[in-house]
């Protein structure tokens, strides 16, 4: 748009400062591909960078100049858009500063980033963002993707401003209100009778025999590097420094690990001042807890479970990133916790009495960890907290419903005193 | 799509074969099928067919007489580390699927 946003390329680099795919399980590298498993052990793709590249690159300056939306961190990203303002723009989602949570749980210093902001209402846009952009480089025309629902919304949306075409395939139990707002994009929703890791497998045979981006599948590598954003951004609202802990709840584990990683490009790259990395605390309901479950038993194996809770965006019985949450909350000092669906639905209605913002369940789960850590003393007071609120309670209504009792009047003052008093 | 060969009967009643589905990292070793045809018995011994058959299949999905930790397989769609792991019986004309433990989320 102006020439200080110009992409300024170092002599020597081109485009991108991704270099390959290397496996996290034998170390094997394979190049930018639409792989995402490795080929000799199966173990996971994950996206490597020319170290030298970013570090030439990413500055705060350059980050401070670009769009406000995620591909201001595209030196960070393993693709971008030739025009990073273009698409449907994700991320820059506030930091808010909590004080009336904080004094209701006795902490002094809480913040919530609150990714109901995004345009799908849910972090997926950002995972999505970048998931869709590099398939367009790699040159499919159709997305796809298993979702619990937010990611199908993220993916229709995301493909219409796009032209793609989209097939989302979800849980047949999923909230009405997911389906519908991936419905309203055009895309083609298959509900599957089954669980999400039953999607998910369906998911999985489809992909290795069609050409078409299934995000959290064959691009999932690349998905995956969206949620580092959000380790960026609160950085960068924060002044370019870290937090001491997050609460970040885990599904699959992804957008856990990739948050923790990318406070770890913050300070490789010298964007922040060198300190520890935030104590990191996943989040998961009782009801489908293999990590927590793992961790509160020293395992360091997930053993699969069959969800049954109504935070159905967390409902991964069987998370792909399972052993490498546990290993980020060893490295970190942190932990995996599980709450209970009552706790769940307490979350949500402390969080938005005390901040202003409606919650989906997983968000619940979130409050309602971080309700727990401060009650068990496991917080220190003073220390700076950043809540991860990744979707909206718009769209998990009947999971808030029961908290909610209008009351129902005649239309006299009358009527109205005598039921409220007031 | 698929090259299903069947195989012999094992025993003198004829019996549905078992189908193997080959996931996209390991059909160079089965000439690009993505699926193929194994008598039935334990997931284990399914696995000791396919290494007969296509050589190297077995290093690449077990290390040290188990599963690799990122290979997930499933009988008839259920996750056999929800029945007896690689001991869990397959049973004629039951299909088996190999895929990476690394999707979704």
């Amino acid at each position: 748009m102006t020439a200080a946003t110009t992409t300024q390329t170092p002599a020597g680099t081109s485009g991108c400062t991704a270099a390959g795919l290397r496996c996290k399980e034998c170390g094997d590298t394979v190049p930018l591909t639409a792989a995402y498993a490795c080929e000799l052990c199966f173990g996971p793709l994950e996206v490597v960078y020319d170290d030298q590249a970013v570090a030439a690159r990413a500055t705060r300056e350059r980050i401070a100049a670009g769009p406000p939306n995620l591909w201001r961190y595209r030196d960070l990203l393993p693709c971008a858009p030739e025009d990073p303002w273009s698409g449907l723009p994700t991320g820059l989602t506030p930091l808010i500063r909590a004080p009336r949570l904080g004094e209701r749980l006795g902490l002094r210093d809480v913040w919530v980033k609150n990714e109901t902001a995004n345009p799908t209402h849910s972090f997926k846009d950002r995972v999505v963002s970048v998931a869709l952009q590099k398939a367009r480089e790699l040159g499919f025309e159709v997305a796809a993707c298993a979702s619990t629902g937010n990611l199908a919304g993220a993916v229709a949306a995301h493909a219409a401003a796009a032209g793609m075409k989209a097939f989302v395939f979800v849980p047949a139990d999923l909230e009405p209100g997911k389906i519908v707002s991936a419905g309203i994009y055009g895309a083609t929703i298959i509900a599957v009778d089954g669980t999400y890791d039953d999607v998910n497998r369906l998911c999985m045979e489809l992909a290795a025999d069609r050409p078409w981006a299934f995000v959290n599948v064959n691009v999932r590598p690349y998905y995956s590097e969206g949620s580092k954003t959000l380790a960026y951004e609160v950085a960068e609202q924060l002044g370019w420094t870290l937090p001491d802990r997050c609460v970040v709840p885990v599904a699959s584990g992804s957008l856990y690990t990739k948050i923790h990683r990318g406070f770890g490009d913050l300070l490789g790259t010298g964007l922040v001042d060198a300190g520890p990395v935030p104590v990191m605390n996943g989040a998961q309901a009782a009801g489908c807890s293999p990590v927590a479950g793992a961790w509160s038993a020293g395992r360091d194996f997930v053993a699969p479970v069959r969800p049954d809770t109504i935070a159905k965006s967390l409902a991964i019985g069987n998370p792909a990133d399972g052993v490498f949450a546990l290993d980020v909350a060893r490295a970190t000092g942190g932990a995996i916790d599980a709450v209970s669906e009552q706790e769940i639905v307490d979350g949500i209605a402390l969080l938005a009495e005390t901040t202003g913002i409606f919650t989906e369940t997983a968000g619940g789960v979130s409050t309602a960890v971080l309700a727990k850590l401060a009650r068990e003393g496991r917080i220190d007071p003073d220390e700076r907290v950043v809540l991860y609120i990744t979707g909206d309670g718009l769209k998990t209504l009947d999971a808030a419903a029961p908290l909610v009792r209008p009351h129902v009047i005649e239309p006299t003052v009358d009527a109205f005193v005598a039921a409220v008093g007031a | 799509m698929s090259t299903l060969t069947p195989t012999a009967p094992r025993q003198e009643t004829p019996s549905m074969p078992v189908t193997v589905r080959i996931p996209s990292p390991l059909r160079p070793l089965t000439g690009g099928a993505s699926s193929v045809a194994c008598g039935a018995g334990t997931v284990r011994e399914v696995i000791d067919q396919l290494e007969a058959a296509h050589p190297g299949f077995q290093e690449r999905i077990m290390k040290d007489g188990a599963l690799r930790r990122f290979v997930n397989v499933f009988v008839a769609g259920q996750d056999v580390r929800f029945a007896e792991g690689i001991d869990t019986v397959v049973a004629d004309g039951q299909e088996v699927t190999i895929l990476p433990a690394v999707a979704g989320g």
